[in-house]
C-alpha cells in the first residue's frame, strides 16, 4: 500500500513537471498576440484554480461553509499592489490623492532587476496572504461559531464590507479609493527580453502555473497531514471529532486562517492576471463563480477543483465567445447570437453538467485514484 | 483502599425544571470494570455527557485521577429552579471541552455509532492519533514529523491486528458489518490512548453470539491496555458477566451499587429494572 502512494506522489509530480513544461513550449511556439484568449484563460484558470482549492479546503474538506473567498482575494490583491508598484509610479497612479502614502515598493528594496523582481513579487505575495490570515483570524473569533448557512451568511456579508471599506475615501492614500491600482508588475514582467527590447523566452503563463501549482501542492500536503486528517474527521462528523481529542475551535480557525491565506496570494495572482487592483471587481459575484467551481469539480476533490476552474475559465472566456458576436452565414443573420447571449449558453451548461454530475466531476476522489482503480481493475480481467 | 480514576461527587445535571441526574456520586478504581444501568430515560448517557465534559453540570464536581476537572454550582436561572442538593459546595467554575477531556486520558464510544463515514477503517483510527501528534501544522504540512507519523502508523496498524480489523482496514468504515463497526470504534477510543475507557451501550443491537464476542473483548483489551472501563449496558449477561461493580440508577437517582450479585438481588433494582423472570 505504502509502495502505490510513494508511485502516484512521483507519478502526479512527473504529471505537474511535464504540464508546466508543455506550458512553457506552447506559450513559445503559439503567438501570443494570436492566441491572446488561449493564454487568458490559462492563466486566469490558474488564478481560478488556485483560489478554488482554498476555498475546497475550507468547504469540502472542513465542512465549513464560507462565501467570504472574494473578500480574501482583494485583501491580498491590495497588499501585493500597494507593495509593489514602483516609487516612480506612485504619483501617476494616486493623481486624486496627490500620491501615496507608502512611497516604496518590494521589487525595488530588493535591488530592483530580476532578482529583486522574484523576490518582491514573491515577498508581496506571502504578505498579500499574510494579510488576509490575520484578517481571516479576527474575523474568525466570533463567527466561527456558526454554522453552515449562518457562517456563510456572515462571511458574505465580510465580503460586501471589505469591498465598500477599500472604496472609502478617506484611505484613498493607501487604497486609491474607487479607482483601479496598477502599474505593479504582473505576470508578463517575468517574460525574458534581450537587450534590444525583444521578448527571448515568455515565462508569463509558466509563472502562473508554477505559484498556483506551489501553493496547491502546499495545500495537498496539508490535507494529506496529520491536520488534514483532522479537518476531514471535522466534517465527517464534529461530535466525534471533539470526543477524540480534536479541539474544534482551534482546528476550524486553523482551517479558516489557512484557507485565507492562499485566497489572499490568489488574489495577488489575480491582480497581476487582471494588470490592476480594484475593489469592484471582487463582488459576489466571484465567490460564486468559484463556489461553481468547486461543485462543479467535486466538493472535497483538489484535482477536481483544478480541472473544472480550467474548464470553467476557458468555456466563459473563450469556447463560448463566439455566441456574443452577431454573425451572417451566407448573408443571413444568425438568429439569437448577440451581445450577452454567451452567459445564456454557459448557464444552460452550468445545469446539465450539475444534473448529470451530481458529485462533481471527480466526486471527492482524485484524479491518481481514478487511475489505479483503473489498473486495480485492469489487473482484475 | 485502591486509587480511584475516576470520582463523580454530587453531581446533578438540570435541564430547565427536570432534573436527568440527581445527586450522584460514583467511583472507579484503578484497573476495575464498572458498569452504569437503569431503565431507558434514568440519565446513564447525561452522566457519560457530564464526564466528558459534553454537558456542564448543574452542581457538582467530576475527578479524574486525583484531579479535579470539572466544577460548577447553579448559575443566573438556575439559582432559583435548583431542586438539587448540595448548592453552594462547589464555588469554582471548571468546564473543560470534551476534547480537553479526552487529552487527559479518557475516550468515549457511542450509544449510536458515531464513525467518520468518508474515512477508511485505518484512517477512522489514525484520526484518534492526532490529539497524541506533537507536530504543530508546519512540520506536519512539510513532512518534518515524519518519524511520528510512521510511528503512528505503526502503532495503529497494531492496534488493528489486536482488535481484529487488521483485514479490513483499507475498507470504508461504514461498509463494515455492525459489531465490526462497534468494534472500530473502541479501536478508535484505544488510540487516543485512554487510561479509562468508556463505553455507551457498546452491546447495543447486537446478537446474542455478538454480544458473547464483545464479552470477551472487553476483558481482554483491559487486560492488554491495562485499561479501568466504564460502560452503560442494556444487556445483563455482558453487565454480570465482566463488570466487578455495578452502579443503578433510576429517575436520575443512584438507587444501589454493589457487585453484580448483590445488584441481582437488591428488591429496588428488580421492581426498577430488572423485574422477576417468569418461572421464579
Amino acid at each position: 500500500m505504502k509502495q502505490t502512494s510513494k508511485k502516484s506522489t512521483w507519478m502526479t509530480l512527473l504529471f505537474v513537471a511535464a504540464l508546466l513544461a508543455v506550458v512553457v513550449i506552447l506559450e513559445n511556439v503559439l503567438d501570443p498576440n494570436k492566441n491572446i484568449m488561449v493564454f487568458t484563460a490559462l492563466k486566469k484558470g490558474a488564478v481560478y484554480a488556485l483560489v478554488a482549492v482554498s476555498m475546497n479546503l475550507l468547504n469540502g474538506f472542513t465542512g465549513l461553509f464560507s462565501l467570504g473567498q472574494a473578500g480574501f482575494m482583494l485583501l491580498g490583491a491590495y497588499t501585493y499592489a500597494i507593495m509593489t508598484i514602483p516609487a516612480a509610479q506612485r504619483d501617476a497612479v494616486y493623481y486624486i490623492y496627490n500620491g501615496s502614502a507608502i512611497n516604496f515598493s518590494l521589487p525595488e528594496l530588493f535591488g530592483g532587476g530580476p532578482v529583486g523582481l522574484v523576490l518582491g513579487v514573491i515577498a508581496a505575495l506571502i504578505l498579500g496572504g499574510c494579510v488576509a490570515a490575520v484578517v481571516a483570524w479576527l474575523i474568525g473569533l466570533p463567527v466561527l461559531r456558526l454554522k453552515s448557512d449562518y457562517l456563510a451568511i456572515a462571511t458574505l456579508g465580510f465580503g460586501e464590507i471589505i469591498r465598500a471599506v477599500f472604496q472609502w475615501d478617506k484611505l484613498g492614500p493607501v487604497t486609491n479609493g474607487a479607482n483601479a491600482l496598477k502599474s505593479f508588475p504582473t505576470f508578463s514582467n517575468f517574460n525574458i527580453q534581450n537587450a534590444g527590447g525583444e521578448t527571448v523566452l515568455r515565462l508569463s503563463t509558466f509563472m502562473a502555473f508554477l505559484l498556483a501549482g506551489v501553493c496547491i501542492a502546499v495545500i495537498v500536503l496539508l490535507i494529506n497531514s496529520t491536520y488534514g486528517r483532522a479537518f476531514k474527521a471535522i466534517r465527517d462528523d464534529e461530535v466525534a471529532a471533539e470526543a477524540m481529542g480534536i479541539n474544534l475551535s482551534r482546528h476550524k480557525r486553523l482551517a479558516f486562517v489557512i484557507s485565507s491565506f492562499f485566497a489572499g496570494v490568489g488574489g495577488g495572482m489575480f491582480a497581476m492576471f487582471a494588470n490592476q487592483a480594484q475593489a469592484k471587481t471582487f463582488t459576489t459575484a466571484m465567490t460564486y463563480e468559484i463556489l461553481l467551481i468547486v461543485v462543479i469539480g467535486g466538493i472535497g476533490s483538489v484535482s477536481g477543483s483544478c480541472i473544472a476552474a480550467f474548464l470553467y475559465v476557458a468555456a466563459s472566456e473563450w469556447w463560448l465567445r463566439f455566441l456574443d458576436a452577431e454573425t451572417f452565414i451566407g448573408g443571413v443573420k444568425v438568429p439569437l447570437l448577440r451581445n450577452g447571449f454567451r452567459m445564456v449558453v454557459f448557464s444552460v451548461v452550468i445545469m446539465i453538467v450539475v444534473l448529470f454530475f451530481r458529485k462533481g466531476i471527480m466526486g471527492d476522489k482524485e484524479l491518481p485514484d481514478r487511475f489505479n482503480r483503473r489498473r486495480k481493475e485492469g489487473a482484475a480481467k | 483502599m485502591s486509587e480511584n480514576v475516576l470520582k463523580v461527587e454530587n453531581v446533578t445535571m438540570q435541564f430547565g425544571g427536570v432534573v436527568a441526574v440527581d445527586n450522584l456520586n460514583l467511583e472507579v478504581n484503578k484497573g476495575e470494570i464498572v458498569a452504569l444501568i437503569g431503565p431507558n430515560g434514568a440519565g446513564k448517557t447525561t452522566a457519560f455527557n457530564v464526564i466528558t465534559g459534553v454537558y456542564q453540570p448543574t452542581n457538582g464536581a467530576v475527578w479524574f485521577q486525583g484531579e479535579k476537572i470539572v466544577e460548577n454550582h447553579p448559575q443566573g436561572k438556575m439559582k432559583q429552579q435548583y431542586k438539587g442538593e448540595h448548592a453552594g459546595d462547589y464555588p469554582q467554575v471548571l468546564a473543560p471541552t470534551p476534547d480537553k477531556v479526552t487529552r487527559l486520558g479518557m475516550a468515549r464510544t457511542f450509544q449510536n455509532i458515531r464513525l467518520w463515514k468518508s474515512q477508511t477503517v485505518f484512517d477512522n483510527v489514525l484520526i484518534a492519533k492526532h490529539c497524541r501528534a506533537t507536530s504543530n501544522v508546519f512540520t506536519a504540512t512539510f513532512r518534518l514529523n515524519r518519524k511520528e507519523e510512521a510511528q503512528q502508523r505503526e502503532n495503529v496498524l497494531e492496534l488493528l491486528e489486536t482488535v481484529g480489523l487488521a483485514d479490513v482496514k483499507d475498507e470504508l468504515a461504514t461498509s463494515l458489518p455492525y459489531g465490526k463497526q462497534r468494534r472500530l470504534e473502541i479501536a478508535r477510543a484505544l488510540a487516543a490512548e485512554p487510561q479509562l475507557l468508556l463505553l455507551d451501550e457498546p452491546a447495543a443491537g447486537m446478537n446474542p453470539q455478538e454480544t458473547e464476542e464483545l464479552t470477551s473483548f472487553i476483558g481482554g483489551i483491559r487486560d492488554r491496555f491495562h485499561l479501568t472501563v466504564f460502560l452503560i449496558e442494556h444487556h445483563m449477561n455482558l453487565v454480570m458477566k465482566i463488570s466487578e461493580r455495578i452502579y443503578v440508577l433510576d429517575f436520575g437517582k443512584l438507587i444501589a451499587k454493589g457487585t453484580p450479585a448483590e445488584i441481582q438481588n437488591d428488591k429496588r433494582v428488580i421492581d426498577a429494572y430488572l423485574g422477576v423472570s417468569e418461572d421464579a
